[in-house]
């Protein structure tokens, strides 16, 4: 049903060829290692990303109707066809590296998610996101933080929520002590492998007469600066012959598996990767939107691939500040809409299913007579996740203003 | 090194910061205890500077804090011919637009053509690959000399060396801040030989004269066309003027309606502010006003409106309505209505205070200078000038509670050690600190408060950055240190670490 050259080429997953997984991920569902060792890893799409693009209705003709230029065909019209998940929704071609973990049972989509919010700025759509209030421009924190922060567990580890980002992203700024890492290689002071040298030590005591917020800064930078070392000191191959694609997100996956591989303690961990914004030129199975999904799936199904038998502690979930217009625009484009699709996928996932209620594609069922409604809030997505694989137990402090409502909840995770 | 060998002490620490600060004064950032003159001159020079060169402490409190002020006010009285000279090492910088399109565009197109004539032919195998593995190959057929990125190195270097060196400091804090305002992206396709125009010929002229002057010349330029796609927005199926068929039939792939990217960020980000008071209904109407401003791509980058690409029906923006059959006055008469309006002074008005006075400015401060704005019509060298010589702004509760963003650090750090730097090394480290110059994907430019600079991690960055400029590792940098005294050289290490040099 797809070309399998292709596949075999540009993934670099020979082993996954035709949906089979190796064993080792077979018997993740009986694995899973002591409790309170799981991760999250939370990823941002910046600049919203194109779900309709990405999972594709293809039992909507109105989908066919909106987009002319840009649509992905439906299943079996030849080799650049949307790649069918449930007989309604298909995948993008360019994301088949993750198929197999679909058809194992090891990913889910919940399409028509979203942030309730109905800004087209990206900046606040982002804010809201990360907040976790949407429409509430003044809560101070990222939601992720609190999730980590909120837990009560006896020592914590300073490398407890990583960003692997130049600066703090909203989602993680807060009282966690969140660090940012944007080079595990590269991230220390002075002379490498020396974390204990006497310049690390020289400057540790100058910030002993900082003011309180930033003294605590230093000290966890100094802490994680220790970790992260004795993390180097173990190594860094990948492993079951996984290949990351070049470009920053796959290094920044690479880094997140050697943490987690590493055992330093990560609860959450956090990467972002921009290029989604497809106003002009986005393309249908070919074009702007394709190459980056190609790039951005196989990515992720290197990172899959490469934690192993480890994936059964580890969940990833995707995110982006808002969808895309249903109709493609003037310049075979789209513009800023509502809903999108969200990607879960490792340990506790119940895969194989597209969830969410689709709301549909005719005119009175789209938000604002142009976009995919939003059925799903995001927080329920997080939710779930954060209490079933975290163990995070207040949600309202997570989700302030926001009641989980437990008869909405999807059964993503088990 | 002498800070490695040394043990270490928090007595030994205090001792050097006692002898440096006795050494020259102006070295610190404003934590010292030293006279009250000194910590104002100090905060004048940490916010309308790039921070205090060793000496410069002292001729501000010479010549006192207003006329300083003033002359920083009015640099064209400024001599800089010093730092003019060096410029001539950046030859990018004097290009013309064409000129940068005959060296660095043309080639890469060729080597494009080329690539595909090979595919057609069937001398090479065609592959599927990521966007940046083929642009890179693509590239490496391209002679170095003729690659766009040298025009980046050398933009931002030139930011780095004027930064540090410019006698007209202020103007260059300025010119961070509207590039920042105007954000455009160097990574976005044509951006990479738009970008040295845009900066030269449309922003850096304008920022001492009249807001809207300078907006409508950011909307006119081909950098912001393409950076936010306004130059591919045409008018919608319903209100196309009669000639557009032929245009449209003439090219297969031309753009067919509108494009609302650039008609938001003009109302979010350029002018009323994201709670500015319009509609998403004013977005569209906007964008339907600005449908066939364009790039000529004949020869290089121009403006152009076409007629013929323009939404002929009548619109609505925020209230006022434009009558059917208008061209391109239409568009520039909305663009001063907006650059005029007081949402968009309360919005550049709190961008400036939270700029030069505190991440969260106080409001009546924000609105005498929203008012100012107005009543000046968008003076933008009188809006400055009311904020910089606000009682808030030398109220010193606000003295050192900005966090140096990385350029900020990195240059502050350069002019207090007295060094000087040729901007390239340096703006690498700058980039690697999380700010690379010319680079920043999103419209919103680099955030301005604080709390976006400083966490945990991105202090390690920070520190290893101050280390590498000590001891004088950092490639076409160079600092004084060693002249100082015997032991300066671990000095200037705990200067530029110091949790005091994070702020300004």
């Amino acid at each position: 049903m797809f070309d399998r050259r292709i596949f075999l080429k540009s993934s670099g997953l020979a082993l996954f060829a035709g949906g089979f997984l190796p064993n080792v991920f077979l018997r993740m569902a009986e694995a899973g290692t002591a409790a309170g060792k799981k991760t999250i890893v939370a990823i941002f799409q910046r600049g919203a990303v194109d779900g309709l693009n990405v999972v594709v209705p293809h039992g909507e003709k109105l989908y066919y109707d909106a987009r002319p230029t840009i649509a992905v065909p439906r299943p079996g019209a030849g080799d650049e066809a949307a790649i069918d998940l449930d007989g309604f929704f298909g995948l993008h071609p360019a994301m088949e590296p993750l198929l197999p973990f679909y058809r194992n049972g090891l990913a889910a989509f919940v399409h028509a998610a979203g942030s309730p919010d109905a800004t087209r700025s990206h900046f606040d759509a982002q804010d809201f996101m990360e907040s976790g209030t949407p429409g509430v421009k003044t809560t101070a924190d990222g939601f992720l933080s609190r999730a980590v922060a909120g837990r009560v567990e006896g020592r914590t580890s300073p490398l407890r929520a990583v960003s692997l980002t130049p600066t703090l992203p909203r989602i993680l700024s807060g009282s966690a002590g969140a660090v940012t890492i944007p080079d595990l290689e590269r991230f220390g002071v002075g002379k490498r492998g020396d974390p204990t040298g006497d310049a690390s030590r020289l400057l540790e005591s100058l910030y002993d007469r900082a003011d309180p917020p930033l003294r605590a800064t230093a000290r966890e930078s100094f802490e994680a600066m220790r970790l992260v070392e004795s993390a180097r000191a173990a190594g860094g191959t990948t492993e079951n012959g996984a290949e990351y694609p070049p470009g920053p997100f796959g290094a920044a996956l690479r880094q997140i598996a050697r943490l987690i591989r590493a055992d330093v303690g990560l609860e959450v961990a956090f990467a972002d990767v921009g290029g989604w914004d497809t106003h002009a030129g986005e393309g249908g199975t070919t074009g702007q939107l394709s190459t980056r999904l190609r790039a951005y799936s196989a990515a992720i199904a290197a990172f899959a691939r490469d934690l192993g038998p480890q994936l059964a502690d580890v969940t990833l979930v995707t995110m982006s500040e808002f969808g895309r217009t249903v109709r493609e625009n003037g310049n075979r484009g789209t513009d800023h809409g509502h809903a999108n699709a969200m990607l879960v996928l490792g340990g506790g996932v119940r895969g194989g299913r597209v969830y969410g209620k689709w709301p549909g594609l005719d005119e009175s069922h789209l938000f604002e007579n142009r976009d995919v409604a939003v059925t799903t809030d995001f927080r329920d997505v997080f939710a779930e996740i954060l209490a079933r694989r975290l163990g995070v137990r207040d949600l309202d402090l997570v989700f302030p203003g926001y009641r989980i409502d437990p008869r909405k909840r999807l059964g993503l995770v088990a | 090194m002498m800070i490695l060998a040394r043990r270490v002490s928090e007595r030994w620490i205090a001792a050097l910061l006692a002898l440096l600060l006795a050494l020259a004064p102006g070295f610190a950032g404003a934590g010292d205890a030293s006279s009250p003159s000194d910590a104002l001159a100090r905060h004048v020079l940490n916010r309308l500077a790039f921070g205090p060169r060793p000496g410069d402490v002292e001729r501000v409190r010479r010549i006192g804090i207003e006329a300083y002020v003033e002359e920083q006010l009015s640099p064209d009285r400024i001599a800089d011919e010093s730092v003019e000279a060096r410029l001539d090492g950046f030859p990018t910088l004097r290009m013309t637009q064409a000129q940068l399109f005959d060296r660095f565009e043309r080639p890469l197109k060729e080597a494009r053509r080329r690539r595909k004539e090979e595919l057609a032919r069937g001398e090479s195998e065609r592959e599927e690959e990521p966007t940046e593995q083929r642009l890179a190959k693509l590239r490496d057929l391209v002679p170095p000399e003729n690659r766009p990125r040298r025009i980046l190195e050398e933009l931002s270097a030139a930011r780095v060396v004027r930064a540090a060196d410019s006698r007209r400091q202020l103007n260059e804090v300025l010119v961070d801040f509207w590039l920042n305002h105007f954000n455009v992206d160097f990574a976005k396709g044509a951006d990479r030989f738009l970008l040295t125009s845009f900066e030269r010929d449309v922003v850096r002229p304008r920022i001492w004269g009249k807001f809207e002057d300078l907006l409508l010349a950011t909307a006119k330029s081909p950098a912001m066309l393409f950076y936010l796609d306004n130059a591919r927005s045409v008018a919608d199926a319903e209100h196309r003027p009669p000639g557009f068929r032929v245009l449209a039939a003439a090219r297969p792939k031309a753009p067919t309606g509108l494009n609302e990217n650039y008609a938001r960020e003009l109302l979010e980000l350029h002018t009323l502010g994201v709670d500015g008071g319009y509609s998403e209904r004013d977005v569209t109407e906007l964008a339907r006003v600005l449908t066939g401003w364009s790039i000529d791509r004949r020869d290089g980058a121009d403006f152009v409106f076409r007629p013929a690409l323009h939404d002929v029906g009548a619109k609505t923006v925020l209230g006022r309505t434009l009558a059917p059959g208008g061209g391109v006055e239409e568009g520039e008469e909305t663009i001063r209505f907006l650059a005029r309006h007081p949402s968009t002074a309360r919005h550049i008005a709190w961008k400036l205070c939270q700029r030069f006075v505190a991440d969260d400015p106080p409001p009546a401060l924000v609105e005498r200078v929203a008012k100012r704005f107005l009543a000046t019509r968008g003076d933008l060298r009188e809006t400055v000038r009311e904020v910089v010589t606000s009682a808030e702004f030398r109220d010193p509760a606000f003295f050192g509670e900005k966090v140096k963003s990385p350029f900020e650090y990195a240059v502050s750090g350069v002019r207090a050690l007295g060094g000087s730097t040729d901007g390239r090394g340096l703006a690498r480290e700058i980039a690697r600190m999380g700010e690379p110059l010319y680079a920043c994907a999103p419209p919103t430019g680099y955030p301005e408060a604080s709390a976006g600079w400083l966490s945990a991690g991105a202090l390690v960055a920070r520190l290893d950055f101050s280390l590498a400029l000590a001891e004088g590792r950092i490639p076409g940098t160079r600092v004084c240190s060693e002249d100082v005294a015997d032991g300066a050289g671990d000095g200037a290490a705990v200067l530029l670490a110091a949790p005091e040099f994070q702020k300004r």
